[in-house]
């Protein structure tokens, strides 16, 4: 038992998303479900966050951002994509501007879909991804790397 | 506790010291190979440094030493010389068509005639030239410093012509003139005859004119003329005093003059603060020193921090038993506190290396100023650890920045930007010096800490107390926004410190360790040299209490220690951007912006130039001293017409 | 100088300063309508931050950031241990001028602005330290923290302008809006995190536990103008407390110049009248 479960800080990132996921992240930290009481707290400051959540399906202007912050995040660091768009692009999968998906360029642990998601559903995902931390952190201390890759093809290459 | 002997002894440390550097200055003057120079001037200067200790090692413990030197022929020398200096400026002021010094050089010269020829002066008088502990700390100062940065002035000459091929080479003239100013400086120092005390002044003021305006071009020779006449309107002060005292019997030495008190005492005291306040550049008169700093930075370390501008407030400290209590005294307080506080402020809006070094140290000798003015003995305690204090910390720093600038080429804050990767050792030493001046548990604060006692128990010290409260606030501004552009770490830059010459690097060192030592052995200075004096004067000493000097050694022991730390961390961390928004920078801090569009990140420091602007604090500064110096003026003359 | 005390706060102000952070935040909440983490919860996050992977921006910065905590650590302990009251507040400002530093290592934007506004606030906030230990001196004759704190003088009726003017600076130091220019507490941002943006885990954590430090110093502080009575003492610093967090709460943050500005002349205006005042009195007095 880590305090990264009792004190996980998170980084919000808005990939190109509709602001919909957004707006119920941000109803999370409102006193109607109140994140805080688990400790979470939201710094916009990626080395000081834990948990990098993301919304958004990525395009051309923003892909290297999405990157370079998940580079900044110190380990153990957990990814949770928000709603649809995050997972697999949602309603806007086909389109020549987006990626499609934040999982094309940066691993993903927890896939929250929805459109928006339900603030009730984005805290599930949170609590299960600090199951997720616990284990990186116990990865971190006994030695195994464990330590996904960033799909740097993917990201040279540019949108498909 | 003195005999004959021993007088013998003494009398040729003092004299040597005063006539050798002059020797040295006729020799310089007469060689033009680059090597011989720096011999001569080495040789020179080491001497100078070594008699200077050897004086305070042959002094430990006995008090007040007079020397009974005829006053015949040297006063007759003097005034000799006296009035060629006064030719030479007219001749000057023909020359470049200024009035104001013909003027003022015209009038001090008829008053110095009216002194010689018009009075009849009372007792003729015997002791002449004296030591005592006060001297011996101004000695040191002059002999070490000013020794290492003559030291220093070679090299630093060398490459200045080098780079500046433009300006005629008169290093010659140069150096001749700065080791006549040494000599004058001693003469100073050790001078109790009051007219003698003047021409040693006069020769200090003729120096620095000579020296701002070295390079003779018209920047340079209008500062030199500012200073010059500044300096002179102090100097027909000075007359002023010397006069009264003859035609009122006071007699010219300085010792029986101080036991006399009342007011024949209080106001020669008073004309002889006014001028020590020009020298010393307050307010109104601070901007010949801000203007002086086109001068080679040998000059400006050595006249305009360390040495000359001192001279200024050691005639104060020395008359502050007089001026203890008096309404003229606190008047001179009050503009040595107001100078402080706008000084320091001016100093926050300066992004110039040496008008920041320039301002900081018209602030700290407003702080000795105002010391002096109230005159206790925890006031002048206070004094004189600043004053000691202050003359490292503040060399340290002038050839620092002379250094990094003949490097870098720049004498911008802004341009310094990262130096701790670029010229590590000397951005060090900087951080050392600058430390010094503000920082726990090195010198300057133990002087301000003292100020404020003093201060408190000072009567109607309030308002001091709350100028230093508000002006010691600002000094941390400065200081510290100028340490954090030194000591960020930008991306990596070419080394700029091999070219740095080996004698730069010594003289450089030497006062760094100086400055360390200085605070660890405050303790020492204060109970062999300052105590003595002290009580001998107020019959009371103050003293910092033991176990606050063994807290400070521990926090000095700490940040020497804690450095250390260092090694230790540069193993196993991964290293990261800053953080940029999430744009990716390169190690140059270029990123892509809006557009596709390269650019560039540059970060500078707040100058708040619309709160702390030269113009804006002068306009305050510059009517309230007047109003001070003014009411000042008044009740002494007041005092001295009833008299 | 006791040194048994000194040890006491070197060990236990953490504790005690991370107890006060924690309650802090719950109050906060409750303020906001809502539940809030637990009381324990800033040991939960700096035990965290020390659980973090160690990365810089650049290696000095730790250096800087150790001798902050550690002269942080230092003033606190020579303050309990009843040291010289000035020399407390000029160590302090060497660990602030530490912590600037490290700010400017990094040569970020948002740290190098932070650090210049956290300058700001070390000139805004300094003079009426010094001028509340002028006057603590001047009533009590003694700059000696034991001497003020076992003194039977009701200082706070002697300095209540002195008192008021280290209040209101008192917002600026323990961080909170309107004044928390440089950097904020949790949940806050401005500049991003401002003088803290580049440091990261067990750093941050170790800024994270000076801070604590220095809170207790603070309410030490606080704790001296009342002195003569430790049990109103203790009141009166749990009202002061909750008034911060009330403020906090209430206030938006003001720009540089108006917290710079108002505290100068705010600190300025009581500070005089105050001395005056003591000088007055204690002409009187003798």
């Amino acid at each position: 038992m880590t305090y990264l479960s009792k004190s996980p800080w998170l980084l919000h990132y808005n990939a190109s998303s509709c602001n919909g996921c957004d707006i119920e992240i941000l109803a999370c930290l409102t006193p109607m479900y109140d994140v805080e009481r688990f400790g979470i707290i939201n710094t916009g400051n990626p080395k000081h966050a834990d948990i990098f959540v993301v919304t958004g399906s990525i395009n051309e202007e923003n892909k290297d951002v999405l990157v370079n912050l998940y580079e900044q995040i110190p380990d153990p660091k957990v990814v949770v994509a928000i709603g649809i768009c995050a997972a697999s692009g949602g309603v806007f999968r086909e389109c020549y501007n987006v990626m499609g998906g934040i999982d094309k360029l940066i691993p993903v642990d927890v896939y929250v879909p929805g459109c928006a998601a339900r603030p009730e559903s984005i805290i599930d995902g949170i609590v299960k991804s600090l199951g997720i931390l616990e284990e990186k952190r116990t990865a971190m201390v006994t030695g195994v790397p464990v330590k996904p890759e960033i799909n740097t093809a993917v990201r040279e290459a540019g949108t498909e | 506790m003195s005999n004959k002997l021993l007088e013998g002894f003494w009398v040729d440390l003092v004299f040597f010291l005063i006539l050798f550097p002059f020797i040295a200055a006729i020799v310089l003057l007469l060689i033009k190979a680059d090597n011989m120079r720096s011999a001569v001037v080495g040789v020179s200067a080491l001497l100078i440094a070594a008699v200077s200790v050897w004086l305070l090692a042959a002094y430990a413990t006995s008090g007040t030493v007079f020397f009974p030197v005829s006053p015949e022929p040297l006063g007759e020398l003097m005034f000799l010389i006296g009035m060629g200096i006064a030719i030479f400026i007219l001749y000057m002021g023909v020359r470049y068509k200024n009035n104001i010094a013909i003027a003022l050089t015209l009038i001090q010269s008829a008053m110095m005639v009216y002194f010689e020829f018009g009075i009849s002066h009372g007792a003729v008088p015997e002791n002449n030239f004296f030591v005592d502990q006060f001297s011996i700390i101004m000695a040191l100062i002059i002999g070490i410093i000013g020794s290492l940065i003559c030291v220093y002035a070679v090299s630093y000459m060398k490459d200045f012509h080098h780079h500046h091929p433009e300006h005629k080479d008169r290093r010659r003239t140069f150096f001749f003139i700065m080791f006549v100013f040494l000599a004058a400086m001693f003469g100073l120092v050790f001078a109790n005859n009051l007219a003698w005390l003047f021409f040693f002044w006069e020769v200090t003021t003729l120096s620095s004119f000579l020296l701002i305006g070295y390079t003779r071009t018209d920047e340079a020779i209008k500062n030199s003329f500012l200073a010059l006449n500044m300096n002179l309107l102090g100097g027909l002060a000075f007359a002023g005093a010397l006069i009264w005292l003859a035609s009122t019997g006071g007699g010219m030495e300085l010792d029986k003059l101080i036991a006399t008190g009342g007011i024949i005492a209080l106001v020669p005291a008073v004309l002889i603060s006014f001028a020590g306040i020009t020298k010393s550049a307050q307010f109104p008169f601070s901007s010949w020193l801000v203007g002086a700093m086109v001068a080679p930075t040998p000059v400006s370390a050595l006249l305009h921090s360390s040495t000359m501008v001192k001279a200024g407030v050691y005639v104060m400290v020395r008359f502050a038993p007089v001026l203890q209590g008096t309404t003229p005294g606190y008047m001179i307080a009050l503009v040595g506190g107001f100078t402080f506080l706008l000084a320091s402020a001016i100093a926050i809006s300066q992004s110039n290396a040496k008008k920041v070094l320039a301002y900081s140290t018209i602030a700290n000798l407003g702080l000795i100023v105002a010391c002096a003015g109230i005159g206790t003995y925890e006031a002048i305690w206070a004094a004189i650890l600043l004053i000691i204090f202050h003359a490292v910390s503040k060399s340290l720093l002038f050839l620092c920045v002379g250094t990094v600038e003949h490097q870098i080429g720049s004498r911008d804050i802004e341009d310094m930007n990262g130096l701790i990767t670029r010229m590590p050792k000397v951005a060090v030493m900087m951080l050392i010096g600058m430390a010094g001046m503000f920082l726990a548990p090195f010198g300057m604060l133990i002087s301000k800490w003292a100020a404020i006692r003093a201060f408190i128990d000072a009567p109607y010290g309030v308002i001091f107390v709350v100028i230093l409260a508000f002006g010691s606030a600002l000094t941390v501004f400065f200081w510290a926004k100028w340490m954090g552009r030194l000591i960020s770490v930008p991306p990596p830059a070419e080394d700029a410190e091999r070219r740095v010459n080996r004698t730069e690097w010594l003289v450089l060192s030497f006062l760094a360790g100086l400055m360390v030592l200085a605070t660890v052995l405050f303790p020492l200075i204060s109970s062999y040299l300052v105590e003595p004096w002290l009580r001998a004067i107020y019959g009371q000493v103050t003293l910092l209490a033991q176990e606050n000097v063994v807290i400070m050694l521990i926090m000095l022991f700490l940040l020497m220690v804690l450095p250390i730390s260092m090694l230790y961390y540069r193993k196993d961390h991964r290293q990261l951007k800053p953080y940029m928004g999430g744009m990716t920078t390169t190690s140059r801090m270029h990123f892509t912006g809006a557009i596709g569009i390269d650019r560039e990140v540059t970060l500078g420091n707040y100058y708040l130039e619309s709160y702390f602007g030269e113009q804006k604090m002068s306009k305050i500064g510059v009517p309230l001293c007047v109003i001070l110096l003014a009411i000042m003026f008044a009740g002494v003359a007041v005092a001295g017409l009833m008299h | 100088m006791s040194i048994i005390y000194a040890l006491l706060f070197l060990l236990l102000a953490p504790v005690a300063g991370g107890l006060i952070a924690g309650i802090d935040r719950r109050i906060t909440a409750r303020m906001q309508g809502r539940v809030g983490p637990p009381i324990l919860q800033p040991f939960y996050d700096v035990g965290k931050l020390f659980e973090k992977e160690k990365v810089v921006v650049t290696n000095s910065q730790n250096f800087y950031v150790l001798c902050y905590l550690v002269f942080i650590a230092l003033s606190g302990a020579l303050f309990f241990g009843g040291g010289d009251l000035l020399l407390v507040i000029f160590a302090f400002t060497l660990a602030h001028v530490f912590l600037v530093l490290g700010a400017y290592a990094s040569n970020s934007p948002y740290s190098h602005v932070g650090a210049e506004r956290e300058l700001i606030q070390l000139m805004a906030c300094e003079p009426i330290i010094i001028l509340a230990a002028v006057g603590m001196y001047m009533v009590t004759k003694s700059f000696y923290v034991a001497d003020i704190a076992a003194s039977n003088i009701p200082l706070i009726v002697f300095i209540p302008g002195l008192f008021a003017g280290f209040i209101y600076i008192l917002t600026m130091k323990l961080r909170k809006s309107p004044f928390d220019l440089s950097t904020s507490h949790h949940a806050h941002q401005e500049l991003v995190k401002g003088v803290t943006t580049e440091f990261s885990g067990p750093t941050l954590g170790s800024i994270e536990i000076a801070h604590w430090y220095e809170a207790i110093f603070l309410l030490g502080f606080v704790y001296l103008f009342f002195s003569w009575s430790p049990v109103i003492a203790v009141i009166a610093i749990i009202i002061i407390y909750v008034f911060e967090i009330l403020i906090d709460n209430t206030f938006a943050r003001v720009k540089w110049p108006l917290a710079l500005k108002s505290s100068w002349l705010i600190t300025a205006v009581l500070g005089i009248l105050n001395l005056t005042a003591l000088y007055i009195i204690g002409g009187f007095v003798k």
